[in-house]
């Protein structure tokens, strides 16, 4: 347990002292302060605001789904780059640079350091996500007085995407130079997103078959389902009008959700955890 | 004497490119090797599959005993890679401390202080390593090694980056290793290191051991030199078993002699013999 506590307190070191972390802690405080600013507006504009009368919108709970639908995609977005700056070199960039060697020589492993640099990517980047999602909700709470339907799932789900995608982006990182890596990653990443918005689009349409792209490209990539999910948790017992348009999107609807996604999200975890550890074990550094 | 590194028919091929072509070597206890070769003759090759960190293509290696790359190989030796770093922003007392915990030692400061001291840099244990120079870098490379203390140590040009103190320190380090029973395999290009320091010598080229034995083995007799007040003189194919006769012979003839030597060639001489025809094809 010392050997993985070491690589772990090393790995949280290397993390916090990089300055990807420092530009990240950065604009996430700027983004809350116009997370702040753009509540402050909304509400204190909201009773200016007069729907038609034959349109009956809780438009409270429209500006408060839209602003955290909104601070939701901002939070996965940071944690994204994030996650992806701290481990897109763990195998082969470190080995060029030959920090890794010194340590995979040592009894502790290889499987043992890549789950451990895992955990520590981990550790750090859960603990920033829920940190920003709850200061988003708070500000939006406190603003104006509209709190979503579920708290605390969106959150474990918005930072279980997260841990997907630092799976990935170790197991690139075995088999990628550090640029090829990140590239790809925040290539996945993107893809994910659209096929995000093609769900909604697709369902608006009711297209069949962009509604089957964007449901393969859920279970593809499932960080994204999970941070769909997250989203209609946020607004899932809101019904009529005002659910129907935040079902629309972008930042309401899940087409591909519950615990299937979720069981399908961890057995993905598991599953690129195993190729990365097996990829890790035959690598020639 | 037993074997604490075994290298059995080892082969490595990259692609097309036969790095490594069934090498045999052995290293005993407390035996210090120095493995010599040119550039590209596999010899970083043949320490990376020993440590575990390139799969061989064929063939074996046993470290202490237990397959290379195996958890107790792992735990039996130390290893200075050619190219390595340490973090930047950790001292040196907290890079000795983070191998402390992975090889499991449990010497605690009392080793890590013994160790920085080993290697002069008693006084640099809190100095972070981005502001240490390449050659302590590459002494608390050397340190690092050393943690938990290794049956079998295994040297990448462990020198390159030092200047003649620092070498003598490293040598004088080996020396002191060996005197302890530690066994240790040194690649590296400096010659009058390998010359000064090793017991036994292999040189590798084109992935093929070419030549191993103690320097005194591989080097060959090249005359006796005779210094007389007519000059000096060489007597080519004369071995040492001559030297008397021809200060005998000399002194008959009327000569006065004022120096004798027995010629032998140098570990350079045998290493460019080895390794010469290839490097000038």
């Amino acid at each position: 347990m010392s050997s993985v506590a070491a690589i772990v307190e090393y790995g949280f070191r290397e993390a916090v002292r990089r300055k990807v972390f420092a530009v990240v802690v950065l604009l996430t405080a700027i983004f809350l302060v116009l997370f702040w600013l753009a509540n402050h507006f909304v509400f204190g504009q909201l009773s200016n605001i007069t729907p038609p009368r034959d349109v009956n919108v809780d438009t409270r709970t429209f500006a408060g789904a839209f602003l955290t639908g909104l601070a939701m995609f901002a939070t996965l977005f940071l944690g994204v780059v994030l996650a992806v700056f701290l481990t897109l070199g763990v195998v082969s960039g470190d080995a060029e640079r030959g920090l890794l060697q010194p340590l995979v020589v040592r009894p502790v492993g290889r499987s043992t350091l890549l789950l451990s640099r895992f955990l520590g990517a981990a550790g750090v980047c859960v603990a920033y996500v829920l940190v920003v999602y709850v200061a988003a909700m708070v500000i939006t709470g406190l603003t104006g007085h509209w709190w979503p339907d579920t708290l605390v799932w969106p959150g474990v789900e918005l930072a279980g995407g997260v841990v997907i995608v630092i799976a990935l982006s170790l197991l690139g990182s075995i088999v990628l130079s550090s640029t090829a890596n990140g590239i790809a990653v925040f290539m996945l990443f993107g893809g994910g997103l659209v096929a995000g918005l093609l769900a909604s689009i697709g369902h608006a349409l009711n297209s069949h078959a962009i509604k089957h792209a964007s449901t393969i490209a859920a279970w593809a990539l499932p960080f994204e389902a999970l941070y769909q999910d997250a989203l209609r948790m946020m607004t899932a017992h809101t019904s009529g009008l005002t659910g129907f348009l935040l079902q629309l999107g972008p930042f309401g609807g899940a087409y591909v959700h519950g615990w299937t996604i979720r069981a399908w999200a961890a057995a993905y975890l598991v599953a690129v955890g195993a190729v990365a550890l097996l990829a890790f074990a035959r690598r020639n550094l | 004497m037993s074997t604490a590194l075994a290298v059995r028919g080892l082969a490595k091929r990259y692609g097309s490119v036969e790095a490594l072509k069934g090498v045999d070597l052995e290293v005993g206890e407390g035996e210090l090797v120095g493995l010599l070769g040119p550039n590209g003759a596999g010899k970083s090759t043949l320490v990376k599959i020993a440590v575990g960190l390139v799969r061989p293509s064929d063939g074996e290696v046993e470290i202490a005993g237990a397959r290379a790359g195996s958890k107790a190989a792992r735990a039996a030796l130390g290893y200075l890679a050619e190219l390595f770093r340490f973090p930047g922003w950790y001292t040196a007392d907290e890079v000795l401390e983070l191998h402390q915990r992975l090889a499991g030692s449990n010497g605690g400061a009392a080793e890590r202080r013994r160790l920085l001291e080993l290697v002069a840099l008693a006084d640099a244990a809190g100095r972070r390593v981005d502001g240490m120079s390449k050659g302590m870098q590459q002494r608390l490379g050397v340190a690092q090694a050393l943690v938990g203390e290794p049956r079998v140590l295994l040297l990448d040009e462990p020198t390159s980056a030092l200047d003649p103190v620092g070498r003598r320190t490293v040598r004088l380090l080996l020396e002191e290793l060996r005197g302890r029973g530690v066994s240790v395999l040194l690649n590296s290009h400096l010659l009058s290191e390998i010359e000064l320091v090793c017991d036994r010598v292999a040189i590798l080229l084109g992935g093929e051991l070419v030549a191993a034995g103690t320097p005194a083995e591989l080097s060959r007799p090249r005359g006796v030199e005779l210094e007389t007040d007519e000059g000096v003189r060489r007597i080519a194919g004369a071995v040492r078993e001559d030297a008397p006769r021809l200060v005998a012979e000399a002194v008959a003839a009327g000569r006065r002699v004022y120096g004798v030597r027995v010629l032998t060639s140098t570990l350079e001489d045998v290493y460019l013999e080895a390794v010469g025809e290839e490097m000038t094809d």
